[in-house]
């Protein structure tokens, strides 16, 4: 739970994206799947972009000529293209920007996870300049304001010999060789940037590129309607003998123009610098007092790799075997990359409750919260449940549970192995059980939902116990805001659990503190 | 909400995002150029003298016959000066210093005078030595802008000088 300036912006946030829940559905909501979207954008540009270059002129001369006929002349395809193209780059840069504040909000960015962040401080450099450079291809007065501007406050750093704006100075002074510098780089630096692409999604297992179906469809179904509607229009050929005046602005791509007009250059420059490297510091400002890494007991792990397969970060790596046990792997935990969100744990079929000889140890476990310490927790807390109907909660500490009677706290709720909901429910520690996790599609840490579900659906080792009666297992996705809605729900649970018309199997009913304490020592 | 009703809600949120976006991509607009005013846009390149000798005949005599030049010069550019007044005022009167980490390129200048429309009167001066006095290249011009118009200023040397374009 976040206190303090973060937790207000992640409150803030978080009613943003319920709003967005119920506009859009959990499973279509943007502003879940901003990194996603992003991707999606670029490939509509790129593929856009490929298809106009069939039509454009690369030659100073007839760029612009070329870039109207294919707008008007052509508008059905090569113009819709065209709108396409520059609606889905803003919309790129509209979704890029909301990703990085989204994450600041969720501070998902320091930490192990400071990788992810350092490689997206560039990429917002690589979208700009590849929206500004495709600006200039169009050469019309947009175009010459944006081709002089940029010059001229390139031509403030002390690294070109000519100034570049020279080229710019008269008609006759315009270089057609220049022109097609402009176009290579706007083909280069967006080739650039799907690497810088790639590289920022490297440390993240199972990195979400492709939106959800019904969401890709209606951001591609409104880019083509708009298109159509409010095609994308030059604003009249370059005349370098002429200043351009009155000119509509890109927003998304070029918010700063009108500033450099004003601004000196070395205000402007010192801007992006002190913008660059503190944000590209950020993760560090302060670093994030991580939990220590997970750790592996070879006594309990046989290699079965559910761990490595779970893991949101890619920090558990299968290696071959050390100990001459007779597997041929184990796996091993690369700490800079291990944020202590304890899926391992959860996926380990090791991790019994259940376990009663020697000390409770499991294949993958947290240093700083280990199982048994989380079983422990789950006594302790069950001996002060009270009333008839007792309800544990295994909550999630980014969702929307505060603490109380009976609630456990987890760093993600699929932390918790299945066996745990069955040690609790058969050994009769509650009448139910509820997960209280993160928000639907919005799990702190990435997978912990889906798993989650999926083990309890017994689709996904490790599979709940069939024994296990569902009708006493809940799970609730709700965002820090939301804190209502989940008391609501854990009422309407009790309500169901007062209807059903058997106990639930208890071998034990605990009541009395020292047994319970005897158990937990088991 | 149903599954339908949800999908045409999310259809239409998603519509108006996009129609945002799109209306934000050229609009609003923004003066570039305040209403009633041109440009004269002063920019050229040109390398100052270098100072030369010439040599003596020993030095010459200690040559290699290959190498004989009678004259050397520095490598070193001797920065320039120049001034611009428009309608009698300076405004700019600034010594070029050459370019390159030895000093060995030419002096450069790229600069912007926003001027109102109308008729103005131009001088401009070159001296190729800063540290000397009088002037080796003078142009005075009466020029007339209409709004907007961007007036160049070059310099040839070869041509004779500056180039009203």
């Amino acid at each position: 739970m976040s206190t303090g300036f973060r937790g207000y912006l992640r409150r803030g946030f978080d009613r943003l994206e319920r709003a967005g829940d119920v506009v859009f559905g959990p499973d279509a909501n943007p502003l879940a799947q901003l990194g996603a979207l992003g991707w999606f954008l670029f490939w509509i540009v790129a593929a856009t972009g490929i298809y106009l270059f069939i039509f454009f002129d690369t030659g100073v001369v007839n760029a612009y000529a070329s870039v109207e006929w294919l707008s008007d002349a052509h508008w059905f395809h090569a113009g819709v293209a065209r709108s396409l193209h520059r609606y889905a780059s803003d919309l790129m840069v509209a979704v890029m920007l909301i990703h990085l504040v989204r994450e600041f909000c969720l501070d998902r960015y320091r930490g192990v996870r400071w990788f992810s962040w350092l490689t997206g401080v560039p990429l917002i450099w690589f979208v700009y300049i590849s929206g500004i450079t495709g600006y200039w291809l169009v050469w019309d007065m947009l175009a010459q304001y944006v081709a002089v501007t940029s010059t001229e406050l390139l031509d403030w750093l002390p690294i070109f010999g000519e100034p570049i704006a020279r080229n710019f100075l008269s008609p006759e002074a315009l270089s057609g060789r220049f022109f097609t510098l402009m176009v290579f780089l706007h083909i280069a630096i967006p080739l650039i940037l799907l690497l810088a692409m790639w590289i920022h999604i490297q440390r993240v297992s199972r990195a979400r590129v492709n939106p959800a179906r019904p969401l890709a469809a209606m951001v591609l179904g409104s880019l083509i309607l708009v298109a159509f509607v409010l095609p994308a229009q030059s604003q009249g050929p370059a005349d370098l003998a002429r200043e351009p005046t009155e000119l509509g602005i890109d927003w998304f791509l070029l918010p700063l123009y009108p500033l450099i007009n004003i601004l000196p250059p070395g205000v402007i420059w010192g801007g992006a610098a002190i913008f660059t490297v503190g944000f590209a510091a950020l993760p560090w400002l302060p670093a994030q007092r991580a939990n220590r890494a997970a750790e592996v007991f070879l006594d309990h792990c046989n290699g079965c790799a559910r761990c490595v397969e779970d893991c949101p970060y890619a920090a558990v790596e299968l290696v071959p075997r050390t100990d001459g046990a007779p597997f041929p792997h184990q796996v091993a935990v690369n700490a800079g990359r291990c944020v202590a969100c304890g899926i391992c744990m959860g996926s380990c079929p090791s991790s019994s409750p259940f376990r009663r000889v020697g000390d409770l140890l499991t294949g993958i476990d947290l240093p700083d919260y280990p199982l048994k310490e989380l079983r422990e927790r789950v006594i302790s807390g069950a001996l002060r449940l009270e009333g008839s109907i007792r309800i544990l909660t295994l909550a999630c500490e980014h969702g929307a549970a505060r603490p109380g009677l009976g609630t456990v706290f987890l760093p993600c709720v699929a932390m918790a192995p299945p066996s745990l909901i069955d040690f609790i429910l058969s050994r009769g520690h509650a009448d139910g059980v509820c997960v209280a996790g993160c928000a639907e599609e919005r799990c702190q840490n990435r997978l912990g939902i889906e798993w989650t579900e999926a083990r309890f659906a017994r689709t996904r080792d490790p599979y709940l116990r069939r024994r296990v009666p569902r009708e006493r297992l809940v799970t609730v996705w709700a965002g820090p805001t939301e804190t209502a809605r989940l008391e609501r729900e854990r009422v309407a649970f009790a309500d169901r659990l007062a209807a059903l018309p058997t106990e639930a199997p208890r071998v034990v009913r605990q009541s009395d503190p020292e047994r319970v304490l005897d158990e937990a020592a088991m | 909400m149903t599954g339908i009703a949800q999908r045409i809600t999310a259809a239409l949120g998603t519509l108006a995002i996009v129609a945002g976006v799109a209306v934000l991509s050229a609009s609003p607009s923004v003066r570039a150029l305040p209403e009633g005013m041109a440009v004269v846009k002063l920019s050229f390149s040109h390398g100052g003298p270098r100072n030369c000798r010439e040599l003596s005949a020993e030095e010459l005599s200690d040559l290699p016959a290959n190498m004989r030049r009678k004259e050397v010069c520095d490598r070193a550019r001797a920065p320039i000066y120049l001034e611009l007044d428009l309608n009698g005022t300076t405004m700019l009167a600034e010594e070029l210093p050459p370019s390159g980490i030895a000093d060995d390129g030419p002096s450069r200048i790229y600069r912007r005078f926003m001027v109102s429309a109308g008729t103005h009167q131009v001088a401009i001066r070159l001296r190729e030595r800063a540290a000397g006095s009088g002037f080796d290249f003078v142009a005075e011009r009466q020029i007339t802008l209409t709004e907007a118009q961007s007036l160049a200023i070059d310099f040839r040397p070869e041509t004779g000088g500056f180039i009203f374009n």
